[in-house]
């Protein structure tokens, strides 16, 4: 499978899906105001890696900002790496989030609620 | 003299905004006020967390405008405008306090002024859950998803959300949704 490597812009995160390595990263501000335009092909890879995925895989979502329109979107991708864990594949979320930025704390802690992945909260300390 | 939306917005001093814009709220203008106001929020001394929260919370208000502002009314001075809107965002005292202002067609008020009814109603533990159960269950749509900004917002400024109608005519009228982040 080709990778999808897309550049971050001011409204969009950067990403680096790579099925070789089975590490997958969604970085930066995720605040457009069509997120489904911009997840879509997200899934659509996600959704052939479903079918012959790596034994483990790694997920880091390190994002500043995301808006409700995002949020969705995310949600989609954990569900397809919910898939990958329910069928007897490793996966492991880890949501990074900034120093006293409660919010995005909370909302790793929402998702991981909603998805049965192991999800690890890693605190950047600047 | 003929109303115009800043009528809604009299009482706030608009001419010592941070961000002040009225207008139809496109994606470009989104990004301008979303540029300018994180420039003056890095000029201040605000710690990175409420810096975040006032941007996060002008995120969801424009973007609220951009989906969900109903057509102008005919008659009114912008009625080419696609998603016409205002927004006001100053700095008080006791934190940020961001204002927007549209037109929402008259069969919509009622579904809206209880939707924010119910968010002023709600412990901060209902307003999270609420969110958790839109995020899991509702499917999106070119809108986005139904309530989900207004939730965010409520959630992240921990406030009520100070919200206003005033009828235009009978098929239109003008509304005024306020947020506070406070800063103390």
């Amino acid at each position: 499978m080709e990778p999808i490597i897309i550049e971050g812009t001011p409204k969009t995160p950067s990403v680096k899906f790579d099925a070789s390595e089975g590490i997958f990263e969604i970085r930066g501000r995720s605040i457009p105001e069509n997120s489904v335009e911009f997840y879509k092909p997200l899934n659509e890879w996600l959704d052939n890696y479903m079918q012959v995925p790596l034994d483990k895989t790694v997920v880091n979502i390190r994002l500043e900002y995301f808006n409700t329109s995002s949020s969705k979107c995310i949600l989609d991708v954990f569900k397809r790496l919910e898939a990958i864990h329910k069928s007897k594949h490793d996966v492991e979320i880890n949501w990074f989030y900034e120093e006293d930025d409660e919010d995005m704390l909370e909302a790793g802690e929402d998702y991981d609620s909603i998805i049965k992945v192991p999800f690890k909260m890693i605190e950047i300390v600047e | 003299m003929s109303f115009d939306l800043e009528n809604l917005v009299s009482d706030l001093d608009i001419r010592g905004a941070v961000l002040y814009f009225k207008g139809n709220v496109d994606s470009e203008i989104i990004n301008k006020a979303l540029d300018l106001v994180e420039g003056k929020l890095l000029a201040t001394r605000e710690t990175p967390r409420i810096r975040k929260k006032v941007y996060n919370v002008l995120v969801e208000s424009l973007q609220n405008l951009y989906h969900h502002a109903d057509l102008v009314p005919r008659g009114y001075h912008a009625s080419r405008s696609d998603r016409y809107g205002l927004v006001v965002m100053e700095k008080l005292g006791k934190g940020y306090r961001v204002t927007t202002c549209n037109f929402v067609s008259a069969v919509h008020v009622r579904e809206l002024e209880e939707k924010l009814t119910r968010i002023n109603r709600s412990s901060p533990e209902e307003i999270k859950e609420l969110y958790k159960e839109i995020l899991n269950h509702q499917e999106i749509t070119e809108k986005g998803l139904g309530g989900l900004g207004l939730l965010d917002i409520a959630r992240k400024t921990g406030h009520r959300i100070d919200f206003r109608f005033r009828k235009y005519d009978n098929q239109n009228t003008a509304f005024r949704l306020t947020a506070l982040v406070a800063t103390e």
